[in-house]
């Protein structure tokens, strides 16, 4: 949409991203996800009278490992709070989170935009418990409760105003998404609502340095989302000043469905959520040499990797990113390029052309592919000795996708093996030559692209497993 | 058989004087034969008959130790499998809890038999019984008199020989005062030595539940069942639990007591204060010293509870809303009309007016002036404590600055109400252990000598309460027509 001035845009994310922990972060009640409604509740969970929380030292130790990750303070002694407010599916009345001492301080992620790299500032990430589930269906003008969810632990994730484009939100949640799964604190899955994320936006007037009223777009649970719904909302906001009207502060909710927010409530019907240190909890210490055993258990982090696979393997840009894209993708590479001995190059194409095309369109990833990388490793050997033309190995590669079978076993069964014996080439040559006279003809007086043509009818005859460069040198010396 | 110890009970039992059906069927009668004070909620007569079935055979085996058999019964506070647990309140007039409270648990464990559940203040918000939704207990020593609160049906159960001994709470007074005004011995512990798991909340930083008995014998032996770390609660200390009978032999000469000036100030009645001089006389016969101390912040600790306590009570409470448990208003019209007409409805007047109060102070724009400012007190008021029981082993003074008052006296002014817990509410803030021991008595009422510690030394308490037992006869004293 065309504007009467130049704007400025403002943005900072809430990212909630669910920890991979066993159990809750209060109770033991497991936390995986899609039971039965509330199979997955204990006592503690449904908030019966007289229970307890007791902190799971997993979730403190993920949450460390994250600010570790980002270079963040790590709070030598943080509080949980209570949030209190009154919802069905929020079982004691009160959410425990933390409020003015969070595990994570103030901390930094580097985002890739526009060839560039930025960095955006993190706040703070802080542990709380997740609520239930209202169910609107099928109860016969009531709700039902689902408690399954309800103490799932999350680690809430506040960047600072930072991010000046929807763009770069994306460019932030998606290296962000990157490296929890890198470190192993969440499975990002955001279908199952593992990691969700809240928008604060404003505009201002370019240049201007005061920030305008924000708005908190809620859940957006995609990365097309986020892009979409900051968009959206950037332009609602400008429409509305442009309009003579003012932001007022609010938080909406986004409808993916019509592509629009909605308000959900202003800033007079925010709650009153009276945070106070939860006196049922002690205060978390964290000790030097506990941040020290977390440290030395971190993991190759993304930009780390990337950098070390352009230089190690010679990748391109373009390779790396994807390579490095997650761990799972980049472990399968490295366990490729040793176990085939060939160019670093054929095994990144490989694995970024025909394995990651059959996964998409097999909708799987690289944890589930049906392809080890035991089984690619011998396709690129015979690649490699030349055993096959590459072409042949596209044909290999979706047999062996099918059949499970290794490339050995499908190039014998086949009968695919490359022919690289002169003198069966030789004779093929010599029948095409003699058949096609008027072609020959043109080639010599110059008319190059014929040459294609030749080297098409060889081919065919020997049903494409001629060495292709013996073809292409022999049939030069006998066209002269 | 009713008027023994807990150690005179378990020798009879080994020596088959009686059985354990028989000593938990004459409490059974005798709860009947009382019921007019209205201490039990609950009496579940065959279930005690069934477990003191149990018990009689483990001591037949050989396997048993002192509680065993020993029947008892709970504030219904504490939450027992299958049993209602209403904590007073028309809120869980329908709850019958699904699990076990730690402390519930421990003592079905050491083989004790459970008569039933005991009648408290709604949430143990009270000083006087009075709040509780079954009605007020009646105090067996002067029937038109308060028992105290909040485990009123605890300290009465006790004193009127309904039961052997039994468990109670204290966020403010609520072991102490009761029995204090009921003659019996309460001991508050140290907070964090007995698991509140189970518990029903009041405020989560002050409560904590403890015996209630006929000497400091008895409550030692309760304790000892008690106490312990409890890895369901964050709050309880992995600490050991020492053998507190064993300690009850120590002498206690050279003793030093301090007398907080702050105790025997205006507003305590004279004949209560003249009885604690008695009783510190007593003691220094005994050949224990007394130093005059003064903790200048003790006064500041009544506004302090009631801002901290009411705050989290506030939070705590939240949970009753009418969805998953507890009273639920009929045919809500909507979601606020379900929470609030099940709450109102649900709670009674004291605990409306400390949700109020705990709401308020929580409030954007009073946390620091209320919330924050009572916690400085609260510092402080611990401070003032550690600096005096460096100088001093114990701290003695009244529980209670009168004798019990009567049913109707006071309900009608919490302020007044309130101030009945001015000597105990302090030793909650600091968290340390404190007892009420029988001491004498004001108009045929008893008086409750409070004697205070430093951080876990219940077992140096229960040693010096025993040594004043082993010379008077106060806590042996019984109502009449009660013997």
């Amino acid at each position: 949409m065309e504007h009467s001035q130049q704007w400025d845009y403002v943005i900072g994310l809430e990212i909630h991203a669910q920890l991979a922990t066993q159990s809750k972060i209060f109770s033991g009640a497991a936390t995986a996800y899609g039971a039965e409604p509330n199979t997955q509740a204990c006592a503690v969970d449904l908030g019966l009278p007289g229970v307890l929380p007791v902190l799971n030292e997993q979730a403190v130790t993920m949450a460390v490992k994250f600010g570790m990750a980002i270079e963040a303070e790590i709070a030598p002694y943080s509080v949980f709070a209570r949030k209190n407010y009154f919802y069905p599916d929020l079982p004691k009345g009160y959410q425990i989170s933390q409020y003015e001492l969070p595990v994570v301080g103030k901390g930094h992620l580097e985002i890739e935009v526009d060839g560039g790299t930025k960095r955006i500032g993190i706040t703070r990430a802080h542990l709380e418990e997740d609520a239930g589930k209202s169910l609107h269906e099928s109860f016969h003008g009531m709700s039902g409760i689902d408690l399954n969810r309800a103490g799932t632990p999350l680690l809430e994730i506040v960047s600072e105003p930072d991010l000046r484009s929807a763009k770069e939100a994306v460019a932030y949640m998606r290296k962000l998404h990157e490296l929890v799964r890198y470190l192993g604190v969440c499975d990002g899955n955001m279908q199952e609502g593992s990691f969700r994320c809240d928008a604060n936006v404003s505009v201002r007037p370019g240049g201007q340095k005061e920030f305008g009223t924000r708005v908190e777009i809620k859940n957006i649970n995609s990365f097309k989302f986020v892009e979409k719904a900051i968009n959206h909302e950037i332009e609602r906001q400008i429409e509305l000043i442009e309009n003579g009207g003012k932001v007022v502060q609010e938080t909406r909710l986004y409808d993916a469905n019509k592509d629009e927010t909605r308000s959900m409530r202003s800033k007079e019907e925010a709650n009153d959520y009276r945070y106070f240190p939860d006196p049922d909890l002690l205060p978390v210490h964290i000790s030097e040499e506990f941040k020290e055993q977390i440290k030395a258990q971190l993991p190759e982090l993304p930009d780390a990797k990337k950098s070390r696979f352009k230089a190690q393997y010679g990748l391109d840009d373009e390779n790396a990113y994807i390579l490095t894209s997650s761990r799972d993708l980049a472990d399968y590479f490295e366990a490729l390029v040793r176990a085939s001995s060939c160019e670093s190059k054929l095994c990144a194409n490989w694995m970024t052309g025909d394995l990651m095309a059959a996964l998409n369109k097999a909708d799987l990833d690289i944890s589930t592919s049906p392809m080890q990388y035991e089984r690619l490793a011998g396709l690129l050997i015979r690649i490699d000795d030349q055993t096959i033309s590459g072409k042949i190995a596209k044909q290999v590669f979706e047999l062996m996708w099918q059949s499970g079978a290794t490339a050995d076993a499908v190039i014998a069964g086949k009968g695919l093996k490359q022919i690289t014996d002169t003198g069966a080439i030789e004779a093929i040559i010599d029948k095409i030559i003699a058949a096609n006279q008027d072609q020959v003809e043109q080639y010599r007086n110059g008319k190059d692209k014929v040459f294609g043509f030749f080297v098409g009818q060889v081919m065919k005859e020997m049903q494409g497993k001629a060495n292709p460069a013996e073809v292409n040198k022999m049939l030069k010396e006998k066209l002269q | 058989m009713h008027n023994k110890s807990i150690i005179e009970l378990a020798k009879g039992l080994r020596s088959k004087a009686f059985s354990s059906v028989e000593l938990t069927q004459s409490f059974l009668n005798r709860i009947k034969k009382h019921e007019h004070l209205n201490c039990f909620i609950t009496v579940i007569a065959d279930a005690a008959l069934e477990s003191a079935k149990q018990a009689d055979a483990g001591i037949s085996s050989g396997a048993a130790n002192l509680l065993t058999g020993i029947p008892l019964a709970h504030k219904d506070i504490f939450c027992t499998q299958g049993v209602l647990t209403s904590c007073g309140s028309k809120m869980l007039a329908n709850f019958n809890a699904p699990y076990n409270a730690t402390v519930v648990e421990q003592l079905n464990h050491a083989g004790a038999v459970t008569l039933g559940k005991l009648n408290m203040d709604e949430f143990a918000m009270g000083s006087s019984n009075e709040t509780s939704y079954y009605g007020c207990v009646k105090n067996p020593w002067h029937t038109s008199s308060v028992p105290g609160g909040s485990s009123g049906g605890s300290a009465v159960a006790v004193a009127a020989r309904l039961t052997a001994c039994a468990t109670g709470t204290d966020t403010g007074g609520s072991i102490r005062q009761p029995a204090a005004f009921c003659g019996i011995t309460g001991l508050k512990p140290t907070y964090g030595r007995v698991s509140r798991y189970g518990m029903i909340a009041y405020a989560s930083s002050l409560d904590q539940g403890g015996p209630m008995a006929r000497s400091a014998e008895d409550a030692a032996v309760l304790l000892q069942a008690m106490a312990g770390f409890d890895s369901k609660d964050s709050t309880s200390v992995d600490r050991p639990v020492p053998d507190y009978l064993s300690g009850l032999s120590g002498a206690i000469k050279g003793l030093k007591i301090g007398l907080p000036k702050e105790f025997f100030g205006d507003g305590l009645n004279n004949e209560v204060a003249s009885v604690i001089d008695r009783a510190v006389e007593e003691f220094k016969k005994l050949g224990a010293v007394v130093k005059d101390v003064s903790m200048p912040n003790l006064e500041l600790a009544i506004p302090a509870y009631y801002v901290i306590a009411p705050a989290e009570c506030s939070s705590n409470l939240s949970r009753f809303d009418g969805v998953r448990f507890g009273h639920r208003c009929e045919n809500p019209r909507d979601l606020t009309d379900l929470f609030t007409r099940s709450r109102g409805e649900g709670f009674g007047k004291e605990v409306k007016r400390r949700i109020l109060m705990g709401t308020y102070a929580l409030s954007a724009g009073y946390f620091d002036a209320y919330y924050i400012k009572a916690q400085q007190i609260r510092r402080l008021i611990s401070e003032d404590f550690n600096n005096v029981l460096k100088e001093v082993d114990c701290l003695m003074g009244p529980v209670a600055p009168t004798t019990a008052f009567g049913i109707g006296e006071k309900i009608g002014n919490p302020i007044e109400m309130y101030l009945s817990d001015i000597y105990t509410i302090a030793i909650n803030l600091a968290g340390l252990p404190a007892m009420s021991v029988p001491a004498g008595f004001s108009d045929g009422k008893p008086v409750g000598l409070q004697i205070i510690g430093n951080y876990f030394t219940e077992d140096k308490l229960l040693n010096i309460a025993h040594q004043y037992q082993s010379v008077t006869d106060w806590h042996q004293r019984i109502p009449n027509g009660f013997e």
